[in-house]
């Protein structure tokens, strides 16, 4: 059984938060100039997701990725910690999409394809946070939905997924091809080894325009948009934190208490 | 071309009774309808369910839906974006709110994307645009280090929303209102559930905790945490945890708090060896009080925080936690 895995190249969540700069006129966020992108967190997630299930019952893995001037070495990721191919759909009229445009282009890119049993994405990307794009794609393919998986196992052309909830986690199963999106709770993802570091060197991946997956330029990225960014803004802290001093750890401890009790918080 | 009118909450029933994100969602959407002077609509999906009919009207609904259907037993996305379909397209609404739960993250892109529309995700504020009548949806994203408003002009235009955005309701039992049952014929769906398996820590409910003390990365084991719910249990708190305790299971996962995990108000919100990512501080900002204990001045966490001891957790806590038992056994 084939998968194919959505990914994202995103600004680098860990950055410091005093690297974050927004454009209030374009409504767009300055990437910070010395530090690079990152591959989304959630997506490794997912491809990791993916190597489980190829560990297990081989298979070709295809990732996915949407964007303009993708980085080689980040985007590159997947395919050095085991996936097999990659697939950019790699066009300036590919950027500054909404949840809608973007998974209608990954679902014409996806038909294209054609041959999987599975479509993985992360729960969410760790920079619009919206958790959107799998069951857009789903929608889009016609094709039943999970979200927040935890565990997956296939058999007999269908998979079980353990998919968590705020109180545990519920199981479902459902037959393939399916889209599962997945969460962090599936375990810590691979690093790349050595020889797929190699191998990832070697393999050119495929780009694709809006055309080579039968699509106008007017119906992806921002022009495919069916939700507009009225303002994006930092919301102010008006927070001041007052530092408790002491001696000792022990004598600090007690002040703590102290001024807790004084505000009348304990 | 027919128009969009009213707001409908999507409800959910929790212990035969609605859950308090429903509340706070009838809440939101009574403001809302009153700013559009368009009614509010409530459906209720499932079996057993006419008895939360009145009990929405009393906290503000003017008229509920309800689909009665076995295969609505279970949130299953098929069925339940399926019911939803067929109900929007019959009460045709102009805004459509969903908790930002389990269920209604699932829930809300599929429902949006079955409709052609679009769904905004976690929204901590709505407005309507006085001129456009849009729905302004505002959100965190970048993981919290920034908001986007976003709006939309296709309809309906769906919003889920976060816990404890908005108070919750207060009851009017002697408000009338309109019960409608809405026959669904769905099919059966391809999505099997088979089982819900709860791992619920004992003791207080995270999400309820007067205090909760919260322990991150500098914890370092899962004995750690235990000197955390010792503390805890001096409050009758809980005991909560950003992600990479609960990856590293030192804890279980449904103690993690932040944007993919739960989302806390308490009155007391003590956060120790924790950096402070807008990830975690996204789910406890809320808080009416932050303590932070880090070693490190530099720590973020001191941003969003009220209180803070520069210094190593291991030395001070202990010595908060004798405090606070001196203090209970009545010592001066």
């Amino acid at each position: 059984m084939n998968t194919i895995v959505c990914t994202k190249q995103i600004i680098d969540p860990e950055a410091p938060p005093s690297s974050f700069k927004i454009d209030t006129v374009a409504n767009k966020v300055v990437p910070p100039a010395d530090i690079l992108p990152v591959l989304d967190p959630y997506s490794e997630y997912a491809v990791e997701a993916a190597l489980k299930l190829k560990d297990i019952h081989g298979g070709q893995v295809t990732v996915i990725s949407l964007g303009a001037g993708l980085l080689r070495e980040i985007i590159k990721k997947p395919l050095a910690m085991g996936a097999d191919e990659l697939v950019l759909l790699e066009d300036e009229s590919f950027t500054n999409g909404d949840s809608w445009s973007t998974a209608y282009a990954l679902a014409a890119a996806i038909r294209k394809i054609g041959d999987y049993g599975l479509i993985l994405c992360g729960r969410q990307s760790a920079d619009c946070d919206a958790g959107q794009v799998g069951s857009g794609i789903a929608e889009f393919l016609g094709l039943p939905v999970i979200t927040l998986a935890r565990q997956i196992d296939i058999s007999d052309g269908s998979a079980r997924v353990e998919r968590v909830t705020t109180d545990g986690y519920e199981v479902i199963e459902t037959p393939l091809p399916a889209v599962i999106t997945v969460s962090n709770e599936i375990g810590e993802p691979r690093y790349p080894t050595i020889r797929g570091i190699m191998a990832s060197k070697k393999t050119e991946p495929t780009i694709w325009q809006p055309t080579d997956i039968g699509l106008e330029p007017s119906q992806v990225g921002v022009a495919g948009r069916r939700c507009q960014v009225v303002r994006l803004f930092q919301p102010e802290r008006e927070c001041s934190c007052q530092i408790i001093d002491g001696d000792t750890p022990e004598e600090v401890a007690v002040n703590l208490v102290e001024r807790l009790r004084q505000e009348k918080l304990l | 071309m027919a128009e969009y009118k009213g707001v409908l909450v999507l409800a959910e029933a929790a212990d035969d009774k609605l859950s308090t994100a429903t509340v706070e969602l009838i809440g939101c959407g009574r403001k809302l309808a009153d700013d559009l002077s368009e009614d509010l609509h409530t459906i209720l999906l499932g079996n057993g369910i006419t008895n939360l009919a009145q009990l929405a009207i009393s906290f503000g609904a003017d008229r509920v839906y309800t689909i009665h259907n076995p295969l609505l037993k279970d949130y299953v996305n098929g069925s339940y974006t399926q019911a939803m379909e067929g109900a929007a397209k019959q009460i045709m609404p102009r805004i459509i709110l969903i908790g930002h739960t389990a269920i209604g993250r699932d829930l809300a892109p599929s429902l949006a994307f079955r409709l052609g529309t679009t769904a905004t995700t976690d929204c901590i504020e709505l407005a309507i645009e006085p001129n456009s009548r849009q729905l302004l949806q505002t959100r965190p994203v970048y993981g919290g280090n920034a908001l986007a408003t976003f709006t939309s002009d296709c309809y309906p235009q769906i919003a889920t929303v976060r816990a404890k955005a908005y108070p919750p309701a207060e009851p009017d039992t002697s408000r009338q209102g309109e019960v409608i049952a809405i026959d669904a014929k769905l099919e059966p769906p391809k999505v099997k559930f088979l089982e819900r398996v709860y791992q619920v820590e004992e003791g207080i409910r995270l999400e309820d905790a007067a205090v909760v003390v919260a322990g991150g990365r500098g914890i370092g084991s899962a004995d750690g945490f235990k000197q955390l719910e010792e503390l805890a249990n001096l409050f009758n708190g809980a005991v909560g945890a950003t992600r990479p305790p609960c990856d590293n299971g030192w804890i279980a996962s449904s103690a993690q708090i932040g944007l993919t995990g739960k989302i806390v108000a308490p009155d007391l919100y003590l956060a120790v060896a924790i950096s402070g990512s807008s990830q975690h501080t996204s789910g406890c900002s809320g808080a009416k009080n932050i303590v932070a204990i880090n070693k490190d001045p530099e720590a973020n966490i001191f941003r969003a925080a009220h209180y803070g001891i520069v210094g190593d957790w291991k030395k001070v806590l202990p010595a908060f936690t004798e405090r606070i038992k001196d203090l209970i056994s009545g010592k001066p």
